[in-house]
């Protein structure tokens, strides 16, 4: 067992955006007793002490939290890298500053397409402008900036524009995700899944795009593994480099593992250390052990390890099954028809989505 | 020409693993003592040569054609800048 690299502190899921493609649980009423200040310098202390080096400031919106100043000086303080993945509604030029006094290492806003109408539209709620304007105030205070994009059926035809968005305001990297279908984006992923000459169309912008911005802008591009041959790698394995504490304490190894039927573990019954080495909803799956086959003797199982559990939880009702996402996956029919399903018909941004309800506290 | 740290990009001792590491965003590199005795002269000021005397202050036999590798070798992963 290997020390976890990063701890995503999921500080909230109050949100004020409504996005479609939300990937936190359904039953938000289950979060709303929040861990308090002192727990979190808790949980932040113990990560440090068991190997963590970056810590994930994630929601939800983060900025919700009145405390998020002292939670981000409490893990410089330890040492850790502090990122803070954010709407940006309610990043004040004030509370910037506060958090860059904080020694908060870097930011990274999300953005939902590259021109105002299309983009508040997707987060339900007047944001763009907000947006932008906090985007140039983290270029001016001097940190890295990230701009993250989910794309979709409604969003990816816009991809060149999100990318001289991000080139405009100076980012230093550009996250283009393709929607991952848990959560609330599970009840929309009819709507969401792009079709594959979207896909296509949009990859070839890419491509151009990071031969011409080499050196200057990162391009991440998050593949869409309803379309791959193979699954995504599971966090670099189940339970081997990264853990989850939700807002209620709740540890995970991954944001997704939520709805799986695994005993509960917190941390507010347990130490990080106790959980990530001896509790089931990180010994279910980590290693190879577990697997089926065709994972269990096939080349690529430590490649990408059998796939998301989450997903095959998720698609076949059973988290210990190869992931349908798979093509040797012997649930793979469930994968191709819902490909089919968006590739037959109408194309683009027709299929009407249901926006997450939010209520902000 | 002088190499410095990328923005956001931070070299730090990881008391866990016992070795250096770069921290940067989403990502987390683990440098090998050569690596990480350069990264630490990477001030934005010193020059390569500077490096190489500074190294030589400290080790025998540094070569500047080894320093240059392990700068092109960082460069290429994108922690590294030249200014």
């Amino acid at each position: 067992m290997d020390s976890p690299l990063g701890l995503l502190a999921e500080l909230t899921y109050r949100c004020p955006l409504g996005c479609a493609y939300c990937s936190n649980p359904l039953n938000l009423a289950d979060y709303q007793d929040e861990l308090n200040t002192e727990q979190w310098r808790r949980v932040l202390a113990e990560a440090s002490d068991l190997g963590v080096l970056q810590c994930h400031l994630s929601g939800g919106e983060p900025l919700l939290r009145r405390d998020l100043v002292e939670i981000v000086a409490d893990a410089n303080d330890l040492g850790l890298y502090t990122n803070l993945v954010t709407s940006a509604l309610g990043l004040s030029r004030s509370r910037a500053e506060q958090l860059r006094t904080a020694g908060l290492d870097h930011v990274q806003i999300s953005i939902q397409s590259d021109e105002p109408a299309g983009s508040d539209r997707i987060a339900g709620t007047p944001s763009f402008q907000r947006k932008v304007e906090a985007m140039g105030v983290v270029k001016e205070l001097g940190w890295p900036l990230t701009v993250n994009v989910v794309l979709h059926r409604h969003n990816i035809d816009r991809v060149a524009g999100v990318l001289e968005l991000a080139e405009s305001v100076g980012a230093d990297r550009v996250e283009l995700a393709n929607t991952q279908y848990y959560g609330w984006a599970w009840r929309n992923r009819a709507a969401l899944l792009p079709s594959r000459a979207q896909l296509e169309t949009a990859e070839v912008v890419v491509r151009a795009a990071r031969e011409r911005l080499r050196n200057r802008m990162d391009i991440i591009y998050v593949v869409s593994d309803y379309y791959g041959r193979y699954p995504k790698p599971c966090m670099g394995g189940w339970a081997s480099r990264q853990l989850t504490v939700t807002p209620n304490g709740d540890v995970l190894p991954c944001p997704a593992a939520q709805p799986l039927p695994l005993p509960r573990a917190s941390v507010r019954v347990d130490s990080l250390e106790r959980i990530w080495a001896d509790s089931p909803v990180m010994t279910a799956f980590r290693g190879t052990d577990w697997m089926p086959e065709p994972c269990r003797s096939c080349r690529r199982r430590e490649v990408d390890f059998g796939g998301c559990r989450c997903q095959a939880f998720q698609l076949t009702g059973d988290a210990a099954r190869t992931d349908p996402a798979c093509h040797l996956s012997p649930d793979h029919e469930l994968v191709v028809r819902a490909v089919e399903a968006a590739n037959s018909g109408s194309t683009g941004g027709d299929r009407p989505m249901s926006p997450r309800p939010h209520r902000v506290r | 020409m002088t190499p410095r740290l990328r923005r956001g990009v931070r070299l730090t001792y990881d008391r866990t693993r016992q070795t250096h590491v770069l921290l940067f965003p989403e990502g987390v590199l683990v440098t090998n003592p050569t690596a990480a005795a350069v990264l630490e002269l990477c001030d934005g000021e010193r020059t390569v040569p500077d490096i190489v005397a500074a190294l030589g202050t400290r080790y025998a036999g540094v070569r500047e054609a080894d320093v240059d590798d392990v700068l092109a070798r960082l460069v290429d992963r994108q922690v590294v800048e030249w200014t």
